[in-house]
């Protein structure tokens, strides 16, 4: 189905299913631990055995050699591989860093080893038996150092990656309101529940790995290339996953050594990544350290905006794109934005939910803080003042639907935002300093082909396959909600099968496009299986209706299982986008309030309300929609408060690389959370009209805390996270 | 982890001679610290000699009109019990405080005090450690410190005890019952129980080898509030990067010790002595500190975590 104008009237705008609150279908098999992650299952390969990865002990240099003596002699063990034994493997398009082979370490905990065994036990102990000799190069590791001098990143074709419009720097000097100021966000990391994760096992030049992805085609293809094996001998099967937050977007050293490791010895063989190894194994979202310079006039209006982020990687690797929002935000007649990027040799930098929006608007949306207050302008205001409808630096082009001002209205009535106190220290109650914050939030909605396959049996039951994942965000729950609205059946007639790429390509699970862009493609899919039900039933034309399990037909009515009656109907198809979104800018809005107490004693804060107000099209579910803000605005908060990979700059790895070092928030840090939904829908986007959420919701939430903090306490932080070591000197004497 | 083997105790005296008379044999309780080490081999003991069954799961009133807890009293069970919440509530507050409801069910009164640093360069058995390897070095000197000690330290360790339970303790003067190998049994006062490891920074406590905890007195009550104050990057699952435990009195005199700052549970004389005064008593428990740049601010928050507490004890 192609997608080339806006959307008519269509059966998803019955709304019989799709936009109900609609419990997670698969929540049974999760709550009884029946779901089956990849980890878990011993079901599919017979005489599994266990690796256990061994992480390189230093961040830079060569291996020298490698005993593996000891752990070839120990209890259970099969085997061991070696990095040394393999070439470097071939990296996929999106990775930066080695993911096996070869003498070289690029970074700390490269996976140099995997011992295979009868058991777990016996290959973690047997990993502690090799002995590897190092030759250790210096190597850098501190941002902070290189970022003077860090050239301008380049895109793909060697372009530098600037953007200019109208004169910036004049516009600037001559601004009666300006500020100028530098924000740092540090490294952090996924910290989703489920490990990563692999059961891979041969059938002769063939093989099948059960792992935790988010993108199946990305990882068949990666895999394949990888193992030097062409893209039809593997099969990726991922149906469910435990958080993914695009640290399992690309494949990763799990599923490259099961395979190697089951090839060579001949078993099944099963890996996990063990929690410590993650954080410097895997990627990462990079630190950044971003100069934001505005200028406007007394009204607020904004007249010069600049925005540079400077971010570290390994060779080859790409910046943080922490301006991009800014190019695209807010009115404003001359712009600049530029990324610089320094070549460091910590784990490669790459995307973590919300990738250049996240720490993007952590830094903008406190500038945004500083300028209201300089202007002596309520916040909400300055953002309204300075709403646009078109693409500022393509004024031609309008954005597909854009409410931000609605957002920013709504939750300040709601949130009763005009009842704080605007004068920053002012609110002491007790030993708490109370205080209140806003941010706006900015997210691109990302349109990309999708496929599906939708099945009929001649008991009506609808079976939608496509190799669409479900990280955890509710997508077969909106997937058959997508079946059911459209071929008129009740919910629990569908059945949903995903994440196996054996399937129809979807768009996978990242940036914030899975659910759009799979649901469109189910729907492409049954509009189609619609058409082949009509032809077996003898309609002629427009003249059908598809309702409650049942198909009228030119006065007649027939249960819509009798279609197959003669054989299953199998339908396929996928969603495919003409220029909607070069000629309409299609992006997701959210407004952000957040109320905190601040201890004026020891500085910690502690979060007392949380609202988000989001602008994004069609909510295909309000239930798991809400989970996607919830659980976005809780890594928000973590981002803001606590979260940050400590690196050693002299031996340059994460130091608190477990999750009682590395300190995502508990329960206890987080309070009411309130989401409101504008009632709304985007016809550009696809004929679902929807837009996505999942990353949403993390967009502008850490800068509300830190615009917040500085209303309680009068102390502006401009370094994340807003740990009380920063601002203790500074808060009120207390001997 | 190291293969190990594994016996069950009869009774105090026979765990302490089984852990004595094999080399590296370590006794197990509650396991929630050592066994996290040894899956990372950052202990790799060879045998294991557990002690549940032994009982001294009770708390019980002493002659003196205190309390005897029992060595395997379990963490939420002490802090739940009547007569600790009523006259140590200072001690419930620090239980409390520490890990989660899971690990606090699990955890031993007397394995809580022997708990080991959470000094991250302790964790990674690809850094130099001190108190891991002894003669290895100390990677964290110079490194991610943000968490370690600020007074009591070494050049060769500035690793902190981490523990909640024991600020509480030592605040409380309570005294550590042990049974040694030869049957012997001695009462360690809490003060002298983990030691200034100094060049030594393996050798963590006054025990002997073999030497096993059987209980831990409480002297008779204080009187007085009872106050925890733990300050944290987030509100529950994480260690203190300062704690406070105070008992003040109604003249608001009173006695305070530290977490979070050093080898020990950190009090001084000259503090207690201080009180009311917050700025004298914050000057004495920080005196002669040597912080890093990553942990300096923890001078500052000693005295306002102090200031807070003292605030509270008044309302």
């Amino acid at each position: 189905m192609k997608f080339d104008s806006p959307a008519k009237t269509n059966p998803i705008d019955r709304l019989k299913v799709v936009g109900k609150p609609t419990p997670r279908i698969d929540g049974p098999l999760k709550t009884t631990g029946t779901a089956p992650y990849a980890y878990e299952r011993h079901d599919v390969a017979a005489g599994q055995a266990y690796g256990y990865v061994l992480g390189a002990g230093i961040a830079k240099g060569r291996i020298k050699s490698m005993n593996l003596a000891h752990a070839n002699q120990a209890s259970g063990v099969i085997g061991v591989l070696s990095t040394l034994d393999h070439e470097p493997v071939p990296l996929g398009p999106s990775n930066t860093a080695n993911l096996f082979g070869g003498a070289e370490v690029q970074h700390y905990h490269q996976a140099i080893a995997l011992v295979v065994a009868e058991t777990f036990e016996q290959a973690r102990a047997a990993a502690h038996l090799i002995l590897v000799d190092y030759e250790r190069e210096k190597g850098h590791f501190d941002l902070a150092e290189l970022a003077p001098a860090a050239p301008l990143a380049k895109d793909g074709k060697g372009k530098p990656k600037v953007e200019n419009f109208g004169d910036f720097d004049s516009a600037f000097a001559s601004a009666p309101v300006s500020i100028d100021a530098v924000y740092t966000t540090p490294d952090e990391t996924h910290a989703m529940m489920e490990p990563h994760a692999t059961v891979a096992a041969w059938d002769g030049d063939n093989v099948t790995v059960w792992t935790s992805n988010q993108m199946i085609q990305w990882g068949k293809r990666d895999l394949a290339k990888a193992l030097g094996i062409p893209r039809e001998n593997v099969r990726l099967d991922s149906p469910f996953i435990g958080g993914g937050f695009g640290g399992k977007l690309f494949i990763r050293s799990d599923l490259v050594v099961a395979a190697l490791a089951a090839r060579r010895f001949h078993r099944p063989v099963k890996v996990t990544l063990q929690r410590p190894l993650i954080m410097n194994n895997t990627t990462h979202r990079p630190a950044t350290i971003q100069r934001i310079q505005l200028g406007a006039e007394r009204d607020g209006r904004l007249t010069a905006i600049s925005h540079e982020s400077t971010s570290g990687n390994l060779p080859g690797g790409k910046p943080e794109s922490a301006v991009s929002q800014t190019q695209l935000f807010y009115a404003g007649a001359n712009r600049r934005t530029a990324m610089r990027l320094a070549e460091l040799d910590l784990p490669e930098g790459n995307a973590m939910r919300a990738p250049g929006e996240a720490p993007g608007l952590m830094a903008l949306e406190i500038a945004m803080d500083e300028l209201a207050d300089k202007l002596g302008m309520d916040p909400v205001d300055l953002r309204i003042v300075n709403d646009t409808q078109v693409d500022p630096m393509n004024p031609d082009r309008p954005y597909s639907y854009r409410d931000l001002v609605g957002c920013l209205r709504r939750g300040a009535e709601v949130f009763g935002w005009h009842e704080r106190s605007a004068q920053p220290g002012t609110n002491r109650q007790g030993r708490w300093l109370i205080g209140h914050g806003m941010a706006a939030g900015f997210r691109n909605n990302i349109l990309t082909k999708s496929a599906a396959r939708v099945r009929l049996a001649a008991d009506g039951r609808v079976t939608v396959e496509t190799d669409m994942t479900d990280i955890g965000t509710g997508s077969y729950t909106i997937i058959a909600q997508t079946a059911a609205e459209t071929m008129g059946v009740p919910l629990e007639q569908v059945s949903v099968e995903l994440g196996d790429s054996d399937f129809p390509i979807s768009a996978g699970s990242g940036g914030q496009w899975g659910a759009v862009n799979s649901t469109a493609g189910v729907y492409a899919a049954c509009v189609k299986l619609r058409e082949m039900v009509a032809q077996k039933l003898g309609a002629n034309g427009e003249d059908i209706v598809f309702a409650d399990g049942r198909v009228e037909v030119d006065g007649r009515s027939f249960a819509l299982g009798d279609a197959a009656s003669g054989g299953e109907l199998v339908a396929e198809d996928a969603i495919e986008y003409g220029d909607v979104d070069e000629t309409h800018q299609q992006s997701t809005f959210a407004a952000h309030f957040v109320e905190v107490a601040v201890d004026a004693f020891t500085g910690e804060t502690h979060l007392k309300r949380m609202l988000a107000v989001c602008s994004a099209g069609r909510i295909l579910n309000p239930v798991s929609a809400r989970s996607q803000v919830i659980g976005a605005m809780t890594m928000g908060a973590g981002a803001a408060l606590s979260e940050e990979l400590a690196v050693d700059k002299r031996f340059g790895f994460f130091v608190n690389h477990d999750l009682a070092g590395y300190e995502v928030p508990v329960h206890a840090d987080i309070p009411h959370q309130e989401v409101i939904f504008l009632d709304e829908t985007d016809p550009w986007s696809s004929p679902m009209k929807a837009k996505g959420v999942g990353e949403l919701g993390l967009c502008g939430v850490g800068a509300a805390i830190a615009n917040a903090v500085y209303n309680a306490t009068g102390v502006r932080i401009r370094d994340y996270p807003l740990t009380l070591d920063k601002y203790l000197d500074r808060l009120p004497k207390v001997t | 982890m190291k293969a190990f083997t594994y016996e069950r105790a009869a009774s105090p005296a026979e765990a302490a001679k089984a852990v004595a008379s094999t080399r590296n044999a370590k006794f197990v309780a509650g396991g929630t610290n050592l066994i996290d080490l040894m899956k990372l081999e950052v202990e790799a003991p060879t045998h294991l000699v557990d002690v549940n069954g032994l009982g001294l799961d009770e708390i019980t009133p002493t002659e003196d009109g205190g309390l005897r807890i029992g060595a395997l009293v379990r963490n939420t069970d002490c802090a739940a019990d009547e007569r600790v919440r009523r006259d140590y509530a200072v001690l419930t507050r620090a239980i409390v405080a520490g890990a989660s409801g899971q690990l606090r069910n699990k955890a031993t009164t007397g394995g809580n005090l022997l708990q080991r640093t959470r000094c991250p360069y302790f964790y990674d058995t690809n850094q130099a450690c001190n108190k891991r390897r002894p003669g290895s070095g100390c990677a964290a000197i110079g490194g991610a410190s943000r968490q370690l000690g600020i007074v009591g330290v070494s050049d060769k360790c500035i690793a902190t005890y981490p523990g909640d339970m024991a600020v509480a303790l030592r605040v409380l003067d309570a005294v550590v019952e042990t049974v040694k190998p030869d049957g012997t049994s001695r009462a360690i006062p809490f003060a002298d129980f983990h030691r200034l490891w100094g060049d030594t920074p393996e050798v963590e406590t006054a025990l002997e080898p073999g030497e096993f905890i059987t209980a831990v007195t409480l002297p008779k009550p204080l009187g007085g509030k009872h106050l925890y104050h733990k300050v944290r990057d987030r509100r529950s699952y994480a260690f203190a990067l300062v704690s406070i435990a105070a008992v003040v009195q109604p003249d608001r005199t009173g006695r305070v010790a530290v977490g979070g700052i050093a080898p020990k549970p950190w009090r001084v004389a000259a503090a207690d002595a201080a009180l009311p005064d917050v700025a004298a008593a914050a000057r004495a428990l920080t005196a002669g500190a040597t912080p890093t740049e990553d942990n300096k601010f923890k001078i500052a928050l000693v005295e306002r975590t102090l200031a807070g507490v003292m605030a509270e004890a008044r309302s």
